[in-house]
């Protein structure tokens, strides 16, 4: 029988979900919780045939993945994929490297180069961003040079290195959703629209869920952006422009708990399904 | 169905623990609404604390 072990902080439902969708399948599955882990080849004593990565916290995800990786047990989704998707900035580039339709950016460190791309973005409002960071936290609409002053003042004085690289993105006027795809290794398995009034649809921030057809152009830009990030198991922010379908961003441990019930689709299963087939093809 | 009880350190109700609970799961206090995770399940009783705060590094 596979064992899969599920790398863990706290379980939310979506990891309870994981865990009953391996039960259904006759699949062992042991949870491992990171925080309790000695990450050392002398003291790492667990048999697992793959390993899921479910960290709540990005930091000690990434480097739980590492080790595991180091002693060559199968990670889902692997360091590489992590890596890209843990920053807004890698990602960015990633995509539009490999020319997939996403939003237009720049990364500056100072007011003076901010106000020269803001131009270049097309003028206000932009989005500043955190390159790392979720759920909605600390995201800015800038709509004028005052804002903008204000915001990157704060960050100088008050933020830690990482909030000094000012990453800075278009704004789109999202007609009040946008789109947040699950796709499994290039397969978009189900959508959902993101209703909110706010200008932020994260769920986490009060988005509401409903289904959102896969259509073949959601389904072809998310696979293209698969490809480019590295594949596994991805949680894509769509948004829908007068240029068609645009990619805002890619999450490597997605949340999905309310998600199966609009879409109708078992998330969790198709999660653990592809934890089977990728150690089928590892070995 | 709930398999046991246990006392919520916040407000002191009674928080129900569900059947399947797994330690370091999430669990919200139906009186004070404050988020509890579940550190151990024995055969004395299950043991809940003020879950951690969000960190910057958390989520997706």
């Amino acid at each position: 029988m596979i064992t899969i072990g599920l790398l863990h902080s706290t379980i939310r439902g979506d990891e309870k979900l994981i865990i009953a969708a391996a039960r259904s399948r006759s699949v062992d599955l042991i949870l491992i919780d990171i925080r309790e882990q000695i990450f050392s080849r002398d003291c790492w004593n667990h048999r697992i045939d793959v390993a899921l990565e479910r960290s709540v916290s990005t930091v000690k995800g990434m480097y739980a993945v590492d080790f595991m990786e180091s002693i060559g047990i199968p990670v889902v989704n692997s360091s590489a994929v992590g890596r890209i998707c843990q920053d807004k900035f890698l990602t960015s580039l990633v995509l539009k490297e490999r020319g997939v339709a996403t939003l237009d950016f720049g990364m500056v460190f100072s007011l003076e180069q901010a106000e020269e791309l803001i131009t270049q973005l097309g003028g206000y409002p932009v989005v500043l961003k955190p390159p790392t960071g979720s759920w909605g936290r600390l995201l800015a609409k800038i709509n004028d040079r005052d804002a903008l002053e204000a915001l990157i003042d704060h960050k100088q004085i008050l933020g830690s290195p990482d909030h000094k690289a000012l990453y800075l993105q278009e704004y789109i006027a999202k007609k009040g959703r946008d789109i947040r795809a699950f796709v499994i290794n290039g397969e978009t398995i189900a959508a959902i629209y993101r209703d909110s009034a706010h200008w932020i649809t994260n769920t986490a921030r009060g988005g509401k869920s409903s289904n959102c057809p896969v259509t073949p152009e959601l389904s072809k830009l998310c696979k293209k952006a698969s490809d480019a990030i590295g594949g596994g198991i991805l949680a894509m922010d769509v948004v829908e422009t007068d240029d068609g379908l645009k990619i805002i961003e890619v999450n490597h441990t997605m949340e999905f708990k309310n998600s199966e019930k609009p879409t109708g689709v078992s998330i969790s299963g198709a999660i653990v399904d592809y934890c089977i087939k990728e150690l089928g093809i590892r070995n | 169905m709930a398999i046991q009880n246990t006392t919520c350190p916040v407000c002191e109700a009674s928080v129900e623990i569900p059947e399947g609970t797994v330690e370091s799961e999430v669990l919200t206090c139906a009186d004070c609404s404050t988020q509890l995770v579940v550190d151990s399940i024995s055969a004395e009783g299950v043991q809940v604390s003020e879950a951690p705060a969000v960190e910057e590094d958390w989520g997706e």
